[in-house]
């Protein structure tokens, strides 16, 4: 049985927004991942930062920790290290995963935190009416660079790729059932897993048009996400820079098997005793 | 009886804080109070450090400035601390590297016959100060074992050979064993550590900064046998949170860090304050502004603490001045945080978190309390309106709850609003909390009072300064005042406590009296202010002469 992942708060993103691409296609992840038996709803945590991607912490009916700006990655790894059983997803947008909160972003993949990140890469400042974002393209004119911005986007998915991460995908908000997919094996992938979304924003900076005509599946390509060298070419094919003719794969570019975070913690520390120490033999060796 | 006081000083690298410590241990078994003082600058190796290990029959807490032996491994210990020998001291020193009149042993030499590296002249340095004293070798060996971990047996042999050589020129002083059982040695960082254990931590997560880095130190070293883990995450802002995910998912956990590391922090205090996370900070003080001075010490960050994050929210802010409260306040710290859902801060600095005690630890004094838990009836809200303003609390992985927690204003159920209903609501449960916390502490040991308790005269002091403050203030007959509870500040005590004293004279290592002027608002005005903002902290010579001053 399908469940109702809705709250009664009132939604408020733009008709059009795309973030309604991308929570129908958590939603159903989640849906289909529970069905499947695969995970357990009740131990689902999303972690949000702020921004118009973090009000879909308001809109899911699941346990939520609505965070700071640019902070997800941070609560998020606490969460998980207290429970490994759970399944933590960070959702955060461009200007906090990679503007104010990059460092976290770089320590998760190099962690590879079993957890799964995904950002709403709407390549603008949003809520705050239009500012330009560490991937917005250079020439971008908002309301801080009216005369168009001076700095050259970083690509994202490069970045993560040197940091270490082992699940490095790409999605779309406005293909839903290919970022479903992705979002499922993303979530049931042991390690630290992130997902680029390309997210049009339809009132300061509308790009639907611009990724309908570029965006192509890697899958259909048969791309071997296994191997670094080849994910890197598929990743360096689009660097965020408008107005060229390449394409823009989608899908997953990465993905490879290493120990997890919590694996290499608690192998060396056993699980908790529930009884405190003794601190009687503790304050022995103080003598 | 006698008391002691024994100086030690060379470059960094020379490993003048270990053999400080075996001092320490030695005068420990044979039944002394101890105190050690550790003076270093910022660096690895060169410069000056120097110990000063106080040794009395009495429990005592603070240093002096005058010293009975010097103990030199360089001559800039003899030309730094000469001043210091009272009439009768003695000084030992490196005859291989040094000058100076006293009982000379070629240290140096010693130390490359037994192919130990120079690191190992402490331990040479260590056995010819306790021949000087008639200490009985196998005590020596006993200390060295517990000591050095690596190549113990020569460093024994090493010690052995300058114990005898001193012995050869003859016995200078005859310390006798007193009747009292040694005490467990602690800093105030570890004691730190140990209160917070006994109150059920399970997760220590710091980013290294000097003066609290020797409890992430002491944590992970021990973390097998003490049942918990310890993370160092990428910065400090990624400490606090990872600690709040933690709290959010039902894990009992501690940060810490110095002053700098806390401007860091400031935005997720905020954070704990409105979406009630427990939070336990440690922030333990050393001089600022900036980088300041790294390994020394001040008490210039109470106004920092007490007014650290934005927006109004309840904060608890405690201030230990010796192990014991150290021990005490950081399990109450961790229950209360967990208790009322909000942070909490351990002041400690330099002086306390890294001067060596005897102690006397109560672990009876703490418990882990357990905190208000969600009963299972109904549906769960995380931000449940109740009579106490506290709301119980459940984790993720509970079937029957779905928990929300909220940066933002947010409804009973953690839902964002803007209404000005929830608004107030939020306000008035966050304000609600507040009274909470001053009923129950009104309960609690929140003020220590030392002295003559009927002197009109009261020395008013908070922290690590208390050490110094009591002994003077019990020596010159006075009243000693120092509140442990900062934040709220425990009004209704000083109150009674004030009550009858006709002058009040505050005493704090910082430039502008942050105290002081933090009882003026509640109407406690200071007569006269002792302070001190060179890095160091007081000596008994230095604020007897300073109280004496004032009172005579």
């Amino acid at each position: 049985m399908k469940k109702n992942l809705k709250t009664y708060a009132q939604n408020t993103w733009c008709p059009g927004c795309g973030n309604f691409g991308i929570e129908l296609a958590f939603k159903e992840a989640i849906n289909e991942l529970i069905t499947e038996e695969k995970i357990k709803k009740e131990n689902i945590v999303i972690v949000t930062g702020i921004g118009c991607h973090a009000k879909i912490a308001d809109y899911l009916n699941l346990n939520s920790f609505y965070s700071l700006h640019g902070r997800v990655l941070a609560p998020a790894t606490g969460i998980k290290i207290a429970n490994p059983n759970l399944s933590v997803i960070g959702f955060a947008g461009d200007g906090d995963a990679y503007g104010e909160g990059l460092d976290h972003l770089i320590f998760a993949a190099k962690r590879n935190i079993n957890l799964t990140m995904i950002v709403h890469n709407n390549r603008v400042f949003a809520l705050t009416t239009g500012q330009f974002t560490p991937t917005s393209p250079y020439g971008f004119a908002g309301k801080s660079t009216p005369q168009g911005s001076e700095e050259e986007p970083f690509n994202p998915l490069e970045l993560m790729l040197a940091s270490g991460a082992t699940f490095i995908a790409r999605g779309f908000s406005g293909n839903p059932s290919h970022l479903k997919e992705i979002i499922k094996e993303a979530i049931l992938h042991q390690g630290f897993s992130f997902i680029d979304v390309l997210q049009p924003c339809v009132s300061f900076y509308d790009t639907y048009d611009f990724y309908r005509q570029r965006v192509y599946d890697l899958k259909k390509e048969g791309h071997n996400y296994s191997s670094w060298q080849l994910a890197l070419e598929k990743i360096k094919e689009w660097n965020y820079l408008n107005g060229e003719k390449e394409k823009i794969p989608i899908g997953i570019f990465y993905k490879i098997k290493k120990n997890t975070f919590e694996e290499n913690i608690f192998k060396k520390i056993n699980t908790p005793r529930t009884s405190p120490p003794n601190l009687k033999e503790i304050l022995k060796k103080h003598l | 009886m006698r008391e002691y006081s024994i100086l030690i000083g060379g470059r960094a690298g020379e490993g003048i804080r270990l053999a400080g410590l075996m001092i320490a241990k030695l005068f420990n078994q044979l039944g002394y109070r101890i105190f050690v003082y550790e003076d270093y600058p910022s660096l690895i190796k060169g410069g000056h450090n120097f110990s000063i290990i106080r040794a009395s029959p009495k429990k005592i807490l603070a240093h002096q400035e005058k010293v009975d032996i010097l103990i030199a491994l360089n001559q800039e210990t003899i030309e730094q601390h000469y001043w210091r020998i009272k009439k009768e001291g003695l000084i030992i020193f490196d005859s291989n590297s040094v000058k100076a009149k006293g009982i000379g042993i070629p240290l140096k030499e010693i130390t490359e016959r037994h192919k130990l590296p120079q690191i190992a002249k402490n331990t040479a340095a260590f056995g010819a100060f306790a021949s000087i004293l008639g200490i009985n070798f196998s005590l020596v060996k006993k200390v060295i074992k517990n000591s050095i971990e690596k190549r113990g047996a020569e460093n024994i042999e090493l010690a052995k050979e300058a114990y005898q050589q001193v012995k050869k020129i003859g016995q200078f002083l005859k310390l006798s064993a007193l009747r009292k059982s040694p005490s467990p040695l602690l800093t105030g960082n570890e004691a730190i550590a140990l209160g917070a254990i006994k109150a059920g931590l399970k997760l220590y997560i710091a980013y290294p900064m000097t003066p609290a880095t020797t409890i992430l130190h002491y944590l992970a070293k021990n973390q097998e046998n003490f049942n918990l883990l310890t993370i160092q995450p990428e910065n400090e802002i990624a400490a606090i949170g990872l600690a709040q995910g933690a709290s959010y998912a039902g894990i009992k956990n501690m940060i810490g860090t110095s002053g700098g590391g806390f401007a860091l922090m400031v935005e997720h205090l905020s954070l704990a304050g409105q979406a009630e996370i427990p939070t336990v900070v440690v922030l333990s003080q050393r001089p600022g502004p900036a980088t300041g001075l790294p390994t020394y010490t001040a008490q210039s960050d109470l106004f920092f603490a007490l007014f650290a994050g934005h927006g109004e929210f309840p904060k608890i802010v405690l201030a230990p001045g010796d192990p014991e409260e150290a021990f005490y306040l950081s399990g109450q710290a961790l229950n209360l945080a967990w208790k009322f859902q909000v942070p909490v801060i351990i002041l400690s600095d330099k002086h306390l978190s890294e001067s060596t005690f005897s102690t006397e630890i109560n672990e009876r004094k703490i418990i882990e309390e357990d905190f208000k838990r969600w009963k299972k009836n109904g549906e769960y809200k995380r931000y449940a309106m109740t009579a106490d303003g506290v709301s119980p609390l459940t984790f993720p992985g509970d079937k029957k709850a779905i928990i929300k927690s909220n940066s933002y204003t947010h409804d009973e159920y953690g839902i964002t609003t803007e209404e000005i209903e929830f608004v107030n609501k939020a306000k008035e449960k966050r304000l609600k909390k507040l009274k909470t916390i001053e009923n129950y502490l009104k309960k609690k040991e929140t003020i220590k009072i030392y002295g003559n308790k009927k002197s009109k005269t009261a020395l008013i002091t908070w922290g690590s300064t208390k050490g110094v403050v009591k002994e003077v203030g019990e020596n010159l007959n006075l009243k000693i005042i120092q509140p442990l509870y900062l934040s709220p500040l425990p009004v209704w005590e000083l109150k009674k406590h004030l009550k009858g004293v006709k002058k009040i004279i505050s005493v704090e290592v910082n430039t502008t009296g942050q105290l002081s002027r933090l009882l003026k608002c509640y109407g406690f005005q200071s007569d006269k202010m002792i302070l001190k903002s060179d890095g160091r902290p007081f000596t008994l010579d230095e604020l007897e002469e300073k109280i004496k001053k004032i009172i005579l």
